[in-house]
């Protein structure tokens, strides 16, 4: 167990009673602003002694409000990247990122400077100071600061909540292979459906103090009902893929997943790589008979497993293709008019150009 | 106009060490208290507070009696001082620094606690989370935040102990040699018939060293800023 988490706390008229477990390499906490994610990072990094509860990383217990323990934030070895970054101004890149590698024990230093510096493309910037960064290459040194401090646990508070589209299309490859790398578990605070799809290998979603949902990504992802109660109806499935082949005459790349091959517009990765592919709940038509003289190029032949409510005039179908399982928002008329049921053999279709840079992302061998 | 007559010249170099003397020993409480009042949340901060402004409002004359009172030979800290560890503050030019720090300390605090106020919390618990303990996180972050504040306030305290005179003379009287910092001296002066050329010349080697101490202060804060920013 990487997190286990049971903290009830109390802020004005906030209340806050979180209680989870997660053992995934990058757990997400979702939900709206408000939703107590910040107020459980905060908890969980030091910077705020939760009320009542106990709170263990790595199974080591950083707080217990029974047995009176509650480590000081400088003794915890937990790595904290803030949404503003926090760089220290008075010092350079590469003293901002030595800063934590002054107070880790020679012996627990394992971080290799070259390689962090590397992995995040920030080694033309290290005699740079922080106010001539720009607001990317302020998150990529902060997230390379935490992780010089040998933490066993990174935290990101929406790092990319300040960077527009370009910047943050800029970071996620990085955060993707450090999750991928293993080293750190990653604990990120989101409100973005599209980052934790990303990025997530765990999800826990958090509304008005509570934890809704917590499990392994895909199974989270595809519960649309989670979604529409934290008041975010960008429900979709997560499934697993690699490149199969590019179509450079066309602009387009096949991809094979478990449910079947997908075209989907070129993509930058080698054949062979593996990819994770969200296809959105809204984004699935389902037709009862195999479709002929259709434009959409993505057809999955799959058995309708459950129907979900979800919104008044919709259902969400949950269809099981050749080992993923995938999720349609179709209408309750639908429904009725096509008889769908479980057990019926369907068909998901799917236009290419429903997927976009943000249904896509790079996985790890065992990132899923 | 002539060159500075030796007495002249005892009289500047005194004032120069009376006021470095003062500044330098004021500095590392002036911080404490300064962070003690910014940042402390403890029973009688206000009466602190005002312990420490009183020099600013009170006539330095009063303050020069209270010193006088309490320091002086047969006062309870003075007495208490001179029989323990030997210091003796009363006609001395230890004295002289003691008015001139106490004088100066409410200048020097503002001047602290001003920059301290506008340092960002939230990078020193960026620096807790790197591992930092809170005295080093002080030391690596904090302090050098402020410093543009903490040289502000040393030139403040020393620019205050070169012209203070009312809690000086009160406290330790006008000994050349001994306690006759510049502004005795030119008063001295003012005392005496044909006494306008050597206040003259005193008034411009005052003017100098004030000018020149602000000089140095404003080189050593853009020294800083260029540290600090691109």
């Amino acid at each position: 167990m990487i997190l286990d988490v049971d903290i009830r706390h109390r802020q004005g008229a906030f209340a806050l009673e979180a209680r989870f477990q997660s053992s995934g390499r990058l757990t997400a906490l979702f939900g709206p602003s408000g939703s107590g994610k910040t107020t459980i990072v905060n908890a969980i990094g030091g910077l705020l002694r939760p009320d009542h509860g106990r709170i263990a990383v790595q199974g080591r217990v950083l707080v217990s409000t029974a047995q009176d323990v509650h480590v000081p934030k400088h003794r915890r070895r937990i790595g904290y990247v803030f949404q503003e970054g926090r760089l220290f101004p008075h010092l350079d890149v590469r003293r901002n990122l030595m800063f934590g590698r002054w107070f880790t024990p020679r012996a627990e230093r394992r971080a290799n400077f070259e390689h962090v510096v590397d992995l995040l493309g920030i080694a033309h910037l290290l005699d740079r100071r922080p106010a001539t960064l720009s607001g990317g290459e302020k998150q990529r040194v902060a997230i390379g600061r935490a992780l010089l401090a040998d933490p066993q646990l990174l935290l990101m508070d929406e790092p990319l909540a300040s960077l527009d589209e370009a910047r943050k299309a800029e970071i996620y490859p990085y955060i993707e292979r450090l999750r991928d790398e293993g080293a750190v578990p990653i604990v990120l605070v989101s409100h973005s459906v599209a980052e934790i799809a990303r990025l997530a290998t765990a999800i826990v979603v958090l509304q008005e103090g509570r934890v809704v949902a917590s499990g392994p990504a895909p199974d989270i992802l595809r519960h649309t009902s989670v979604f529409t109660q934290a008041g975010l109806a960008e429900a979709g499935a997560l499934i697993e893929a690699h490149v199969l082949r590019h179509e450079d005459r066309f602009g387009l790349t096949v991809l094979q997943a478990r449910a079947g091959t997908l075209t989907v517009p070129r993509l930058g990765h080698p054949v062979g790589s593996r990819l994770r592919v969200r296809l959105r709940a809204r984004d699935i038509i389902l037709s009862v008979r195999p479709p002929e003289g259709l434009s959409a190029l993505n057809v999955l032949p799959g058995l309708i497993a459950s129907l979900d409510e979800a919104e008044e005039a919709s259902v969400d179908v949950q269809l099981a293709c050749g080992g993923d399982l995938i999720v349609a928002r179709v209408t309750r008329k639908s429904v009725e008019e096509l008889g769908l049921r479980p057990g019926l053999p369907v068909h998901a279709i799917i236009k290419s150009v429903a997927f976009d840079s943000e249904a896509l992302g790079g996985a790890g061998p065992e990132s899923m | 106009m002539e060159g500075l007559s030796p007495e002249e010249w005892t009289a500047v170099r005194l004032s120069l060490k009376v006021a470095l003397a003062a500044m330098a020993a004021s500095l590392v409480p002036g911080i404490a208290i300064a962070f003690l009042l910014e940042r402390g949340r403890f029973w009688g901060r206000q009466a602190l507070d005002v312990l420490v402004h009183l020099p600013l409002v009170l006539p330095p004359v009063v303050v020069g009696w209270f010193l006088l009172v309490g320091f002086g030979r047969r006062g309870p800290i003075g007495s208490f001082l001179a029989e323990q560890f030997g210091i003796v503050f009363s006609f001395r030019w230890t004295g002289a620094a003691l008015a001139c720090a106490i004088m100066g300390f409410p200048l020097l605090v503002r001047a602290i606690r001003l920059s301290i106020a506008s340092v960002d919390r939230r990078l020193e618990d960026a620096a807790g989370t790197l591992g930092a303990h809170p005295v080093w996180v002080f030391l690596t972050v904090t302090l050098p935040l402020i410093l543009p504040g903490i040289l502000a306030g040393m030139v403040l305290s020393f620019a205050k102990a070169m012209g203070e005179f009312g809690a000086t003379i009160t406290f330790v009287s006008n000994i050349p040699g001994e306690t006759q910092t510049i502004p005795s001296a030119i008063y001295a002066y003012t005392q005496v018939p044909g006494g306008e050329g050597g206040a003259m010349r005193l008034t411009f080697v005052s003017i100098a060293i004030s000018i020149g101490a602000l000089w140095l202060s404003e080189w050593m804060a853009r020294r800083v800023r260029r540290a600090h920013a691109p």
